[in-house]
């Protein structure tokens, strides 16, 4: 409790403030939901019938955790420093992360290309499935109503949202995940990176320019 | 409702993309016009509600892949149904609010949830 120190007066504890003037955090003491009741129930059936440990649960947990954009950057990278890599990635996605090393398991991983004619965004309208061995857990947003229902219906004012401004001439293709694929964008290499290493150019690619709703960083540095 | 039929339905690749998962082969190939079957089904069903009764035309077939609606309810799954990547147009989907008409999206759509469509 850092902001327990001795030489506090006791009054300043009771108006909701904090010694150091902002209010405390109401606690969490709200009775459970029914599927945090039905999350508690199951996985403690797990544990009793020898499924999986406790320990178990949470290094997947932990696992899962640890997955972030950083793993998609790297493969986006890749595509555009090896142009046969980049063939086999969007003929056969997980196939090609498995073999540089990127762990897919059963995800069937589809790649699509923007170019200078298309630009890919990716939804879920049916839940939040989302290339999660690539880009780790999806942002709220993506599992939110609004991004679900207005992507399929209004992409560009979505995407203007996002700040993602479209020449005129390029056709929006939405890709709503609802089966087996899990989508991720390959965004257009940005000009100005000629000669550029692939651990640069990752640097560039943040979650949003995978999902579709953003782009590449521009180049602002000429690399050392 | 009336629109003129081609418009309504998206340009496919000349080039056939091959399956990238195994299949025993659908009933529909790439470029064919297809719609979307009405209707309501019960569980979990992995056609969204804004397409039924749409027309596009299938981009690929996937493979085939166990059905999620015998497997969420502890259904083993078979047999599996070719899977295939559906384009349609933002103007078939939306009519005149279409925000661009010819717009597209492609969604993945199970092959007991469509039907032929001999208009084209």
């Amino acid at each position: 409790m850092p902001h327990d120190h001795p030489d506090h007066h006791h009054g300043e504890h009771d108006h909701g403030m904090s010694p150091s003037g902002h209010p405390y955090r109401a606690d969490d003491d709200h009775p459970l939901s029914h599927w945090q009741c039905m999350e508690i129930a199951v996985r403690e059936l797990i544990v009793e019938k020898g499924i999986a440990s406790e320990s178990e649960i949470t290094r997947q947990i932990a696992r899962m955790d640890e997955r972030n954009p950083a793993v998609g950057a790297g493969v986006v990278a890749r595509a555009w420093t090896d142009p046969d890599f980049k063939t086999r990635l969007l003929a056969d996605g997980s196939a090609a992360c498995t073999e540089i090393g990127v762990q897919v398991e059963t995800l069937k991983l589809v790649v699509v290309e923007n170019t200078e004619d298309v630009h890919n965004v990716v939804v879920c309208t049916l839940c939040s499935c989302y290339p999660r061995w690539l880009l780790g857990l999806p942002p709220d947003w993506y599992k939110s109503r609004a991004y679900r229902s207005r992507t399929v219906k209004e992409p560009r004012k979505v995407l203007a949202e996002f700040g993602v401004e479209l020449p005129e001439h390029v056709q929006v293709r939405v890709h709503d995940s609802t089966a087996d694929m899990r989508y991720l964008v390959l965004p257009a290499r940005p000009a100005g990176t000629a000669g550029w290493s692939a651990e640069q150019l990752a640097g560039l690619v943040g979650r949003d320019a995978m999902i579709g709703t953003g782009l590449p960083d521009t180049p602002t540095l000429t690399p050392a | 409702m009336s629109r003129p039929l081609p418009a309504s339905l998206p340009e496919i690749s000349s080039q056939p993309v091959p399956p990238p998962y195994p299949t025993g082969g659908g009933r529909f190939g790439p470029g064919m016009v297809v719609r979307i079957k009405r209707g309501r089904a019960p569980g979990h069903v992995r056609t969204p509600w804004y397409l039924r009764g749409k027309r596009g035309r299938v981009e690929r077939l996937c493979g085939d892949f166990a059905n999620p609606e015998s497997l969420a309810y502890h259904g083993n799954g078979l047999p599996a149904q070719p899977l295939y990547r559906v384009r349609f147009t933002m103007a078939e989907l939306w009519g005149d609010e279409a925000e661009r008409p010819s717009d597209t999206l492609d969604v993945e759509i199970y092959e007991h949830w469509l039907e032929a469509d001999d208009a084209a």
